[in-house]
């Protein structure tokens, strides 16, 4: 897998604005009647400017648009960001930089504008090979549209990825395979593949509690798991995260410095940032989530920043641990106590590990500490046993 | 201090729902002791849980001024009594302060459980009974057949009831008039040594501990010094006062008044109701016979479902036995609950009334046992004691035998759920002692043991009655029994809160129950949990909750840490309020499924 260099950055910028509003989203999304590119685009330079000298000669290993939807921004700001990016602090030449995407023809129509910009990487949101699903997900394309995207991004992009949601409410096992299986042939590389989660909130949590919607029950979406796994291995791609899956040397970079927690900065509203400095120490960053907010704050003062807190030794452990079980690889434990300045043993609960060692659950072989497979798909539980 | 002739002391009696709240709110009404503005339905019922649920817990008096046919201005002194069984003790409390009751039955249901029991306790004291028929407004009331019902089935002259409506006032003035021409005045002596039976105690927010008195003789007055015969103390009056039903500070109480009186008590327990108050200067001979103390019948553990608010439970158990002097309490540590208390009721009403008073007016989240009763045991050794707590059960070997307690039932029931009925009763091994016909409806009384009553025997009473049938007990006893300790194993481990003591023939099936329902109350691990139940050292059912398959946030996006966190800590506090038992937790829903196991 990539080594990043210790000083690396990984760079997220979002950009909050989509079409429509998905019935399943949680994310920080908005739909605007219009967007001011050129204040837009000031506005995302300046707050790189902001981070930039906090951290000082510090070197871009990645660089992340993610939304919303960031196929609706202009190829311009797209531009810019990077060029911005690459002067204030400096950007590997080798640097992967992602935009995600969604594939609509309008869209896909800027594909080679965003090539041009710098973007290496595309991340298509799919969701779904099949009509009545994208509709019953309320999204703006269909299909065909899907295809075609993909066909364009293959022949734009050196890499391309897309997402999938599956555990869809009467999803059966043999759709999912039937459908992953045409998935996995389109692939290059790189898939992410998330089980459908009902956010509080969201329409689908409503419909799920007036009993409209059913989504899978622990079994069955255990066993669709476990036929994505399988599958999705026999194709040549293992799952580097519970919901990512590579062939070798195609993982996301970007990503694997989220679940490694390496240092990240975040750009744009409600973007979050992990950041140590030599003046702050260790701190969780946050940026003001509405856009207007957001973008007033940063004309104001130069930076939207909500914020700003120093985190204790303890609370980085338990980050750590919360991203680092997420990978197959799992945590270096060296780079644990390097990173947290404490041992494991400090970090957990007396007895934890061994319980979790013993169960079956947790792995250790004196390097890393991992989640075996059957751990991984017990997380939330696993970090509550380890930490409550 | 008003002419004895001119009062009449009487207490309001009924089966529970049958209106008695409802005509003292219009008696009030009627003598003005509020204005219209000030009055609520049920003014009498003060508590939240009371006005909630609509059921009187706590007896209440006002003293009413009525001025009657002959010209003269009396006074009323009304006592509203609870109906429901468990608040039985209330009711002869309140009786021992009066000469007469008024009977009111609802003339749409007719005679019930505790229209017989407690007609029966008011004849039993002596009481001039008046039969009122109410809710005659509804067009299902019957009154010449309730009428008549009355005859047949309590046996007292109801020729003279009075039809009412205790809604719309209809015959209510009647009910004023009949009082004072039917029932007898008190007597007493005024020259006499103070002689004053305490009826009730608790505690006011701003005046304190209050004293509820019926004088028998002699004068109760502020300065005076006071000797509370049975304990032997010594206090100075403070206060004298009447409800009216607001307090009213008054000179003096003499013969055959009812009211309250403050004396600088700071607690409830320094007072017994049923203690006869003398003058210290000037004693009286003899003590007024007073009454039985009450004995709680049902125990239950309550422990904190946080287990930081122990002490608070603490504080909030003393606060609550200020207004309720009936419940009982002590602390009790339990392997898998922590620390906790340890309390006895008077029924299953009552512990249900104080636990949810705890929750609300104390604002405390509880975990309740299986309620149980007391059990009288003697060991091998030929040592005896009483057992509150299963989970104190000695080894069965150490056991000579097992005494448990009986009660005698008698239930009203419409003659077409009677099946059901005598069925339910054989079940729960009840002996039948009597059944007789009211017209269409049966009369039968049961000996049961208590511990299958306590057990769900009421709900579902209720269930196959279709709420027809009407229930009333009291204690018969004690009887040797074949009872076995019946004991959950999680993980081999033994969870003392979910023990209880059954009938041997019974203990399997139960047993069974009990694995099951915990298998759908303890929600799946990280590893699997099983379930057993044992009787001695021997495992008659075993459940098995397999482990967890899945359980992980599948997106986990732009670096959100933070928002994982919050799950986390979300699951933490969740975890703070399960209880860990070995490596397993479990809900404290859990330890009600003893208690709620009869229920489907
Ligand atoms: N229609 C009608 N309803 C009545 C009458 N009297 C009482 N009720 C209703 O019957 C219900 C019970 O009345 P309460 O006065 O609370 O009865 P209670 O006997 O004090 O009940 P407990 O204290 O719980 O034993 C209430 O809903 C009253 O409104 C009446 O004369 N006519
Ligand atoms: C930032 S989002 C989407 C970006 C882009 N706007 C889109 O919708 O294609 C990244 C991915 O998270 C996944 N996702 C979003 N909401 C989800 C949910 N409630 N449950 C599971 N996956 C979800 C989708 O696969 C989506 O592509
Ligand atoms: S397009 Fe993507 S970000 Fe926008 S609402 Fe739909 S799922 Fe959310
Ligand atoms: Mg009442």
């Amino acid at each position: 897998m990539a080594e990043t260099r210790k000083d690396s950055l990984a760079v997220y910028v979002h950009w909050p604005f989509c079409l429509s509003k998905c019935p399943y989203c949680d994310f920080n999304s908005h739909v605007r009647d219009s967007v001011d590119d050129a204040r837009w685009r000031r506005a995302l330079c300046l707050e790189i400017d902001y981070w930039a000298e906090q951290t000082p000669g510090r070197h871009v290993g990645s660089i992340f648009f993610g939304g919303g939807t960031p196929s609706l921004m202009a190829p311009e700001t797209v531009a810019a960001v990077i060029e911005r990016i690459g002067m204030k602090w400096s950007l590997d030449a080798a640097a992967e930089i992602t935009l995600e995407a969604n594939p609509t023809s309008a869209e896909a129509a800027r594909f080679a504008a965003f090539r041009e910009a710098g973007v290496n990487r595309l991340s298509l949101g799919v969701q779904a090979l099949d009509d009545t699903a994208l509709k019953f997900l309320g999204r703006q394309h269909d299909a065909n549209e899907a295809r075609a995207a993909l066909d364009l991004a293959r022949r734009i992009f050196p890499r391309f990825s897309f997402d999938l949601i599956y555990a869809r409410p009467e999803q059966s096992a043999a759709a999912w395979r039937q459908e992953l299986s045409t998935a996995l042939d389109m692939a290059a590389g790189h898939v992410s593949l998330y089980q459908l989660t009902i956010e509080k909130g969201t329409p689908f949590y409503t419909r799920q509690r007036d009993g409209e919607i059913n989504p899978p029950g622990e079994a069955h979406a255990a066993d669709l798991f476990d036929i994505t796994n399988a599958l999705a291995a026999t194709a040549g791609y293992s799952a580097y995260e519970i919901s990512n899956y590579a062939k070798p040397a195609h993982a996301s970079r970007h990503n694997l410095a989220y679940w490694r927690y390496q240092d990240y900065a975040g750009i744009g509203p409600g973007a979050h940032g992990r950041l140590r400095t030599a003046e702050n120490g260790a701190r969780a960053l946050r940026q003001h989530a509405k856009p207007e907010t957001w973008l007033e704050a940063v004309e104001r003062v130069g930076h939207g920043s909500a914020e700003a807190r120093p985190l204790e030794p303890t609370e980085q452990a338990e980050e750590m641990l919360m991203m680092g079980l997420r990978l197959h690889e799992g945590i270096n434990l060296v780079f644990f106590t390097e990173r947290t300045g404490l041992t494991l043993e400090q970090a957990i609960r007396p007895g934890a590990l061994t319980r979790l060692g013993d169960g079956g659950l947790l792995s250790h072989d004196g390097q890393n500490l991992r989640a075996t497979d059957k751990g991984r798909n017990v997380l939330n539980s696993l970090l509550s046993e380890l930490f409550a | 201090m008003t002419d004895l002739a001119l009062i009449r002391n009487f207490a309001i009696i009924a089966h529970i729902d049958h209106g008695k709240s409802t005509l003292a709110d219009r008696m009030i009404e009627i003598c003005g002791g509020l204005q219209k503005r000030e009055m609520t339905s049920q003014v009498l019922d003060s508590m939240d849980i009371e006005r909630e649920r609509g059921i009187t817990i706590k007896a209440q008096t006002v003293r009413l001024k009525h001025k009657a046919k002959d010209g003269k201005t009396y006074t009323l002194n009304l006592v509203d009594t609870p109906g429901h069984v468990d608040f039985s003790y209330e009711v002869s409390r309140s009786l021992a302060a009066c000469e007469g009751s008024l009977l009111v039955v609802d003339a749409t249901q007719g005679v019930e459980a505790q229209t017989l029991a407690n007609a029966y306790l008011a004849v039993d004291g002596g009481h001039e009974v008046i039969p009122v028929l109410n809710k005659i407004d509804l067009a299902s009331a019957e009154p010449e057949r309730i009428q008549q019902q009355i005859e047949d089935v309590v046996g007292i002259d109801a020729t003279d009831a009075l039809p009412i409506s205790a809604k719309t006032g209809e015959g209510v003035k009647e009910v004023l008039d009949a009082l004072v021409e039917r029932l007898p005045a008190p007597e007493g002596d005024a020259d006499a040594p103070l002689k004053a039976l305490l009826v009730d105690s608790w505690y006011d927010q701003y005046l304190g501990v209050m004293i509820l008195v019926r004088v028998q003789d002699g004068y109760l007055r502020k300065g005076i010094k006071v000797r509370m015969m049975g304990l032997g103390s010594t206090h100075d009056i403070e206060r004298v006062g009447v409800f009216t039903p607001k307090n009213e500070i008054v000179e003096a109480l003499g013969p055959g008044e009812i009211g309250f009186i403050t004396a600088s008590i700071k607690d409830v327990s320094e007072c017994e109701v049923g203690d006869t108050f003398t003058e210290e200067r000037r004693q009286t001979a003899e003590p007024l016979p007073g009454f039985k103390p009450s004995v709680p019948v049902v125990f239950c553990g309550l422990f904190p479902a946080d287990s930081d608010d122990f002490e608070r439970l603490r504080e909030s158990l003393a606060k609550l036995s200020l207004n309720d002097s009936s419940f009982h309490y002590e602390a009790e540590t339990s392997a898998a609950l922590g620390m906790g208390f340890r309390c006895g009721f008077l029924g299953l009403l009552h512990l249900e009334i104080v636990e949810e008073r705890l929750e609300r007016e104390f604002d405390l989240d509880l975990v309740a046992t299986a309620p149980s009763v007391v059990y009288h045991l003697r060991t091998t050794q030929d040592e005896e004691f009483d057992l509150h707590n299963p989970a104190d059960m000695p080894d069965p070997t150490k056991i000579r035998a097992i005494d448990e307690p009986w009660i005698k039932a008698s239930i009203m029931v419409p003659d077409e759920y009677l099946g059901p009925v005598l069925a339910l009763c054989q079940e729960k091994r009840g002996e039948q002692t009597d059944l007789t016909y009211a017209g269409s409806r049966a009369l039968v009384t049961y000996r049961l043991p208590l511990n299958e009553v306590v057990f769900d025997f009421y709900d579902r009473l209720k269930s196959i009655s279709r709420g027809y049938a009407s229930f009333d007990y009291h204690l018969d006893g004690y009887q040797e029994s074949n009872l076995v300790k019946l004991g959950i194993l999680i993980n081999g481990e033994p969870v003392d809160s979910l023990s209880m003591v059954v009938h041997r023939d019974q203990a399997e099936a139960r047993g069974r129950a009990l694995c099951l329902r915990l298998k759908d109350l303890i929600p799946r691990q990280l590893f699997k949990v099983a379930i057993q139940a044992a009787i001695g050292g021997k495992v008659v059912a075993r459940e098995t909750v397999s482990a967890m398959r899945k359980d992980v946030t599948a997106k986990c996006y732009g670096g959100d840490v933070s928002r994982k966190r919050k799950l986390l800590d979300r699951q933490k506090r969740g975890k703070k309020r399960m209880r860990q038992f070995g490596n397993v937790e479990i809900p404290h829903e859990a330890f009600l499924a003893a208690l709620k196991m009869g229920e489907d």
